[in-house]
């Protein structure tokens, strides 16, 4: 079993005239705690939509868990344990909480019986602190709780990695330690988990490696410490 | 105390995410039974009103299995409808065959059509779907209409064929056979609706991308609802050359049926099985009465006030109203 268990290799992706990426090469080790930063705009939601097969590169290929997925749609990658959060939380409306987080059940994982779903749904809603709102709309949940939802949805598909698109985005700081929490909790059962993040104190606490994606291009991949410390990152941040 | 109970009549219960199941099919049988009996003591008008009804029965549940539950709204009814019956016109034309083999046929071909409409969902979502299914029809009735074979825009006569001594009239028949067909459609979308693949359709009207995301196989879903839905609606047309024993492609592809195959189900309810057929029988009774009463132009009209009146006051249809009643009562 090799150490990497999720790659982008040579990913180039361009929307029209604008080149969204460009040449990115990403390895991401089982079990590691990744954090994925850059300004707004530099690619890092397209690269994660090529990673899950929401959109698929103009070049390049993704490897996960030692196979090409270039070319496998996004329902096959959450099968095989590929799971992710949306940055603008995309529950299912019409559904209940509890219902939300049976589709992957049913779905991602396997047929089971309705009562074990039923029981499998309420462990994951118990996990992500949702549990008293397990019978009503997702229409009513607060941000934090919808970040939840997220991330119990990404749950019930049993991943291998967890690619947590900004959940922490517009949540106070107590909110921030509580998902912070939950992550490395995840990440301790052995869940690799890659982190897009703006909120720097949460990537400098949680990550165990920093990669820095600018206009569309890697410049920076290290210990967290060290990556901060690059000029072109602090350039990339602060300006001249 | 163990009696030897080898011989106690053993009551099978049946699971009660059966019951709407069954229920489903006593109506249809009980329906069968009183039409039976009824025979030849009612006028004929009676028969050629719940046809009517009973079509729509069918031709709403069948939009809502794709408009419903999936959200992919199909302006295009009117177009499988109309293979259907064209289907049938070929047929006749060709051979001499029973009904339900024209009906068989008619399945397959708008199930064609309904799978080719399924890989037009792949790439179009929301008006643009809904548009490109209007265009389909368009394309459809162009080329019936140019097709001398089948009539052209002349249209064709369809002679009846013989019917046995068990019914009164072949109005008797066609109205049995339309409870036969409502019955399975109706049964088929309450399966939908309660297997997997209701849910799987439920995920992707709600979101499409994040039930991908969920492993929901999204085209393979679209492509069970769009097949089972043109096939349903191919199947309801079938029997209408029989019905009014001369088609035109401006009957078959009517803007009346399109119309009416969405605002029933959205009269009714979009939401379960059971929204479009008290959509079907409300919409469709009231516009056999206004037929009758003051004029066949008032159809549509009325159809368009009871539309709009319910998109504002009930925008969940009758099945919204009775469960917003259920939930005050708890």
């Amino acid at each position: 079993m090799s150490a990497t268990i999720l790659a982008a290799a040579g990913v180039t992706k361009r929307f029209y005239g604008f080149a969204a990426l460009t040449d990115v090469d990403l390895a991401v080790d089982r079990g590691e705690r990744l954090g994925l930063i850059g300004p707004n705009g530099s690619g890092k939601s397209t690269l994660v939509n090529c990673f899950t097969g929401i959109i698929a590169p103009d070049s390049g290929s993704i490897a996960f868990d030692g196979a090409d997925i270039t070319e496998t749609p996004a329902w096959v990658r959450a099968k095989h344990g590929l799971a992710r959060t949306y940055q603008i939380p995309r529950p299912f409306r019409g559904m209940t909480v509890k219902e939300n987080i049976e589709v992957p059940l049913r779905f991602a994982v396997g047929h089971g019986s309705a009562r074990t779903i039923s029981d499998a749904a309420q462990a994951i809603l118990d996990q992500v602190a949702l549990a008293d709102k397990a019978d009503v709309s997702p229409k009513v949940l607060t941000q934090v709780e919808l970040r939840k939802l997220e991330l119990g949805r990404a749950l019930a598909a049993r991943p291998k990695v967890l690619i947590a698109d900004e959940v922490m985005a517009g949540l106070s700081d107590s909110e921030v330690d509580e998902i912070l929490a939950l992550l490395t909790q995840l990440n301790a059962q052995g869940i690799t988990i890659l982190l897009i993040e703006h909120i720097m104190r949460a990537v400098m606490m949680f990550s165990q490696r920093v990669v820095v994606i600018v206009a569309g291009r890697k410049i920076a991949d290290g210990r967290p410490d060290d990556v901060m410390q690059q000029d072109e990152v602090e350039r990339a941040y602060l300006g001249e | 105390m163990s009696a030897p109970t080898t011989f106690a009549p053993r009551k099978v219960p049946v699971p009660r995410h059966l019951h709407a199941g069954l229920a489903i099919v006593l109506a249809g049988a009980l329906l069968v039974a009183a039409t039976f009996v009824v025979g030849s003591h009612v006028s004929e008008y009676y028969y050629l009103a719940a046809y009517t009804i009973l079509q729509f029965i069918v031709l709403g549940t069948a939009w809502n299995i794709l408009g419903g539950y999936a959200g992919y709204v199909n302006f295009g009814t009117a177009g499988f409808f109309a293979a259907g019956c064209y289907t049938t016109v070929v047929l006749n034309k060709l051979f001499q065959l029973p009904l339900i083999v024209d009906m068989s046929a008619a399945a397959v071909t708008a199930g064609l059509m309904g799978f080719g409409t399924g890989y037009l969902a792949l790439r179009l979502r929301g008006v643009f779907f809904s548009i490109a299914t209007l265009a389909l029809a368009i394309v459809l009735q162009t080329i019936i209409s140019n097709w001398s074979f089948v009539g052209g825009g002349r249209g064709v006569y369809v002679v009846r064929p013989e019917i046995s001594g068990l019914f009164g009239s072949y109005a008797h028949l066609l109205v049995m056979l339309m409870i036969g067909l409502a019955t399975c459609a109706v049964l088929a979308a309450w399966a939908v609706e309660k297997s997997w693949i209701g849910i799987g359709l439920a995920a992707i009207r709600d979101n499409e991308t994040a039930a991908e995301t969920c492993g929901v196989p999204s085209l393979r879903l679209k492509l069970i609802a769009t097949t089972t839905s043109g096939a349903l609606m191919g199947m309801a047309g079938a029997p209408f050359p029989y019905y009014v024993s001369y088609v035109d492609p401006a009957t078959a592809f009517s803007l009346a049926i399109a119309v009416n195959s969405i605002a029933m189900p959205l009269v009714g309810g979009t939401a379960t099985w059971w929204g479009p057929v008290v959509g079907a029988i409300m919409l469709g009774s009231v516009q056999q009465i206004l037929t009758v009463t003051i004029s066949s132009a008032a159809n549509l009209f009325i159809v368009g006030v009871l539309l709009v009146a319910f998109l504002i006051a009930a925008p969940r249809g009758v099945v919204g109203i009775v469960r917003g009643w259920k939930r005050g009562r708890q």
